[in-house]
């Protein structure tokens, strides 16, 4: 199946990952379970802590904050497999948003995670 | 023909190469042979050996060659659009996969509609460009880097699942609507109409009729097109001036054309609730077949507009609400509700706004203010005949 990055755009909370409602972080923890039942699979997942602790080099210049500033930055990607743009469409709105949205980037043959 | 070859390649470039191939092909054959019985059926089979001698041919790039669809699991979850197995469905099939791979949401709408016109109306990539007043590299890189974006990103070329078609639907007649009023009214350049452009549109909504015709708002759309196009030699002079629906000469109408699509709009307005297409379109039918300006039924527009409002709120249609406003109830209720909806920040810049305004405020003999409305409207004007005519009525009042 084709494999798609899935983007998770979130607007920052002070407190990062303390601040995220349990029902959303329950409704992260069977995103992959809810995904596989409708025939996807996520294969790999990232969350990230806030862009404050983030660093960014530019031309070998170091600065603190992340690459691009944004009112909503990526909390989190996952790898999904969908068996085509509609299907990962589908599975990508499941993902719990509270404001912001997702990006669905198709993965160029090239892979640098390894199966687990 | 295109349609059914992409169902064998799944690669749209290959595709268009098999059939430019059994073009080719044709021109040989039929000249030491003849012309055969179904001239298109040979072509359709024609393209398609060359689709399977290509893959078979690119066995070893087979890798590199992105599946467009994988029909067994995609088409398991069609339930209310089940389709016959197999790769022999009917052609009509495939020319409404590719009209809703082409007005696949995933792609920018100008790329849609660039796309529509060069896969399903094959027109050449030149005049695709022509038709949308843009260079023809600049639209070569357009329909490349959609196509491109459709076998990376695997948009499936499949009918789209009963949960997905409406808004799907709504994707493809926006992108026909697009064309047609493109053509209709080209909003730049020194003609008013581009009538290629509304010609296509015309075929395609009524493509799209043939194969869906249970859809009312597919029945709205085609009406629509219909109608509007059916009035298209009163809506300019000879000599390229733009003459207002009042003062038209209604004996140049396609009378037949007006009939047909009003036979139409009832279909599309029966059995429930009805669409933004076919509103419009019941809108335009009323337009068409008053004998006269003044006879049109007013009072029945508006009512039809107060529908339409309700199913699509767009201060557009709220602007050409208040135009029959002013026929029923007097220009000077017409000019409150215009000036209700100038506050609108979605109308700004928007150019029928000050023509109307300006048009109410001749009525009501304030001069003053009716030439400087005329005025903005003309800066917002990029079309020459619109612009022309718009001179033609400041000079009248100064």
């Amino acid at each position: 199946m084709p494999q798609y990055a899935v983007f998770m755009y979130e607007q920052e909370t002070p407190g990062g990952a303390a601040d995220i409602p349990p029902d959303v972080m329950a409704a992260h923890m069977a995103l992959p379970d809810r995904i596989a039942e409708q025939g996807g699979r996520v294969s790999a997942g990232l969350a990230f802590e806030p862009t404050s602790t983030s660093t960014s080099i530019r031309a070998d210049v170091v600065t603190d904050g992340p690459f691009i500033e944004s009112k909503e930055a990526i909390a989190g990607i996952f790898l999904l497999e969908a068996r085509d743009l509609d299907h990962a469409l589908a599975l990508a709105k499941l993902t719990p948003i509270v404001a912001g949205g997702v990006e669905v980037r198709p993965l160029f043959d090239f892979q640098v995670v390894e199966p687990s | 023909m295109l349609a059914s070859t992409v169902r064998v390649t799944r690669d749209l470039d290959l595709a268009e190469e098999c059939v430019q191939d059994a073009y080719v092909d044709a021109l040989d054959a039929w000249t030491r042979e003849g012309v055969p019985d179904r001239p298109g059926a040979w072509l359709t089979t024609a393209a398609r050996h060359n689709a399977l001698d290509a893959l078979r041919r690119a066995r070893t790039l087979r890798s590199k060659l992105h599946l467009l669809v994988e029909p067994e699991a995609a088409e398991m979850d069609t339930d209310t659009n089940s389709e016959p197995a197999g790769t022999d469905a009917p052609a009509y099939d495939d020319r409404l996969r590719l009209i809703f791979l082409c007005c696949h949401p995933a792609l920018a709408v100008e790329a849609q509609v660039a796309l529509t016109l060069r896969l399903v109306c094959g027109v050449s990539t030149p005049d695709v460009a022509k038709a949308f007043l843009v260079a023809e590299p600049t639209m070569a890189a357009r329909i490349t880097r959609a196509k491109k974006k459709i076998v990376t990103a695997h948009i499936p070329f499949r009918m789209p699942t009963a949960a997905e078609l409406p808004d799907r639907l709504a994707a493809a007649l926006a992108a026909i609507y697009l064309l047609f009023t493109t053509g209709h009214t080209a909003p730049s350049g020194a003609e008013l109409g581009r009538t290629d452009l509304a010609v296509r549109a015309l075929e395609l909504a009524r493509l799209l009729r043939d194969l869906m015709p249970d859809e009312r708002e597919v029945t709205g759309l085609l009406a629509l097109v219909m109608v509007n196009h059916a009035r298209r030699s009163g809506r300019t002079a000879p000599d390229g001036r733009l003459v207002l629906l009042a003062d038209q000469d209604r004996t140049s109408w396609d009378r037949e054309a007006i009939a047909e699509a009003d036979r139409l709009v009832v279909d599309a307005m029966r059995g429930g609730r009805p669409g933004r297409y076919a509103l419009q379109a019941a809108i335009a039918a009323l337009y068409a077949y008053a004998p006269s300006y003044a006879e049109t039924d007013w009072p029945q527009i508006v009512r039809l507009y107060d529908a339409l409002l309700a199913v699509w709120p767009s201060p557009v249609v709220a602007l050409n609400r208040a135009v029959a406003v002013g026929m029923v109830e007097g220009p000077t209720a017409a000019l409150r509700a215009v000036e209700r909806l100038a506050e609108t920040p979605r109308l700004a810049g928007y150019r029928y706004l000050p023509a109307i305004r300006a048009d109410l405020l001749r009525r009501l003999n304030r001069r003053e203010e009716a030439i400087s409305a005329y005025r903005e409207a003309q800066r917002l004007a990029d079309n020459e005949a619109e612009r022309r005519f718009l001179q033609e009525r400041i000079v009248e009042l100064g």
